[in-house]
């Protein structure tokens, strides 16, 4: 057993965030030319960019679906994302990542509407700090808007975890690796669906119970926040347009 | 004023008004996709983005983008690749055109105006050759996303109306988004700025005027340039 680190202060985390706060958030929209759709996130340190292509055809031939479209998804971190380089390409991790946050996707894109095609989703990390693939579902889902693919809804993405023996919002990286628990999971907010739940570490039946209520109400606040990045991108253009004459 | 929505975003409880981009659940209609939200007849979601979807009897233009005997395969701009039969041209017998000729007719990376005869459940796509409009010499082409097509035609072809008139050109605005300009040198310039200006600028309301003014002082500022 590791020794324990004091994560927690008179109350406070050590960022000075109350235990179901969340970091600060910012969103921009179409921020990629030559993509249909795409998206940048930052999650407190978290930086992510996401970018959709398609429906388009899709290769490998072989990989085809005659009755819906293919979704690929592709979470990569980039090397210089961690404090140790991380060797570029694929990994265990990253692999499994991907597939997770692909079938949180599962209910809500509309695949039937667009057979044998394929739509790329890519997740590139420039920085990382604990929580990239909620980071990055948050900003694929955006992407996925924005490339104008039909959905049934927008999915929202938040970790909780337990660090000395606190259920905790959105860990970052040092509560992460020196915490007790961390439990990412998705969500359709509107329905409050979970499309992806996974968790490292353990938690007591209690403690599940009390992180995942405050998950649920942590992807209610971020949902808002992927629609109105969404909403206002249009409104202030109609604005800006407006002043230019 | 318009309203943006999102995927997910509640609609109306009208079901049997759902229109495009929409869909159901439980006894009430939501966006299925980003765009504007529209309740004249159906209630719809104009989409601001996506791919074309050929649909019967669109008449789209298409680039040539391979051959295999006996069909061209054209690209649509759309997820879907459609095949052109050589049958399709008119005044060649099938006994003219053989393995290895077929470029002589129309050559990968041509453009042809087609329109869109049938599409199955499995996206293969059937077209025919709409020969009338002659897209290889003399022209040039733009690409806007399909989406702001009905916004550069206007209301009752008022937008594409005035462009014609004050650009002096020749405009074929096809379904897909692809949008051929035949004129002058410099008209083909203003035109294809003025439409890549209404594709960014589709959302806004006014815009047909806008562009009335912004043709206007542009034509004045040059005259002006003329002279001086």
């Amino acid at each position: 057993m590791k020794e324990e680190i004091e994560l927690i202060k008179d109350g406070k985390r050590l960022d000075g965030r109350g235990f179901d706060e969340l970091r600060p958030i910012k969103i921009e929209v179409g921020v990629l030319k030559r993509a249909d759709g795409s998206c940048y996130l930052e999650l407190g340190d978290n930086k992510v960019i996401a970018a959709v292509y398609g429906p388009r055809e899709m290769h490998p031939r072989h990989a085809q679906d005659a009755k819906m479209a293919v979704v690929k998804f592709r979470y990569n971190m980039a090397p210089f994302s961690t404090d140790d380089r991380k060797r570029p390409g694929p990994d265990r991790r990253s692999v499994e990542i991907s597939k997770v946050c692909r079938e949180a996707f599962d209910p809500v894109i509309m695949r039937e509407l667009y057979p044998k095609a394929g739509i790329e989703v890519y997740v590139e990390l420039l920085q990382s700090d604990a929580g990239t693939r909620t980071a990055g579902i948050n900003a694929a889902s955006i992407a996925l808007a924005d490339a104008g693919i039909p959905m049934k809804d927008l999915v929202s993405s938040i970790a909780v975890g337990k660090i000395n023996g606190e259920v905790v919002l959105d860990l970052n990286a040092v509560e992460d690796n020196n915490g007790e628990a961390d439990m990412p999971i998705a969500m359709i907010a509107r329905t409050n669906t979970i499309t992806a739940l996974q968790m490292d570490g353990r938690l007591t039946k209690e403690e599940f119970g009390r992180g995942l209520k405050l998950a649920m109400g942590a992807c209610h606040q971020i949902y808002e926040l992927q629609r109105a990045a969404l909403v206002t991108r249009y409104n202030q253009n109609y604005e800006s347009k407006k002043e230019e004459k | 004023m318009y309203q943006v929505v999102v995927p997910g975003d509640f609609l109306s409880e009208e079901t049997k008004r759902a229109g495009e981009g929409t869909y159901v659940e439980e006894g009430k209609v939501y966006a299925s996709q980003y765009g504007i939200a529209s309740e004249r007849g159906e209630i719809k979601v104009v989409p601001l983005s996506g791919k074309y979807m050929p649909s019967k009897g669109d008449v789209v233009i298409g680039r040539i983008a391979g051959i295999s005997f006996p069909f061209w395969i054209v690209d649509l701009a759309s997820p879907y690749e459609a095949r052109l039969h050589v049958s399709a041209l008119s005044g060649i017998t099938r006994e003219q055109i053989e393995f290895g000729n077929m470029s002589e007719y129309l050559d990968v990376d041509d453009l042809v105006v087609v329109k869109v005869m049938d599409v199955n459940a499995l996206m293969k796509i059937e077209l025919a050759l709409q020969e009338d409009i002659e897209l290889r010499r003399g022209g040039r082409l733009v690409e806007i996303p399909h989406t702001k097509v009905p916004r550069v035609i206007g209301r009752n072809g008022s937008m594409i109306k005035m462009l014609k008139e004050k650009c002096n050109c020749f405009i074929f605005i096809a379904k897909n988004g692809r949008i051929w300009i035949r004129g002058k040198e410099d008209d083909m310039d203003l035109a294809s700025m003025v439409i890549l200006k209404i594709a960014r600028e589709s959302h806004t309301s006014g815009l047909t005027d806008r562009v009335a003014e912004f043709l206007d002082s542009f034509r004045k500022e040059k005259e002006r340039g003329l002279r001086g």
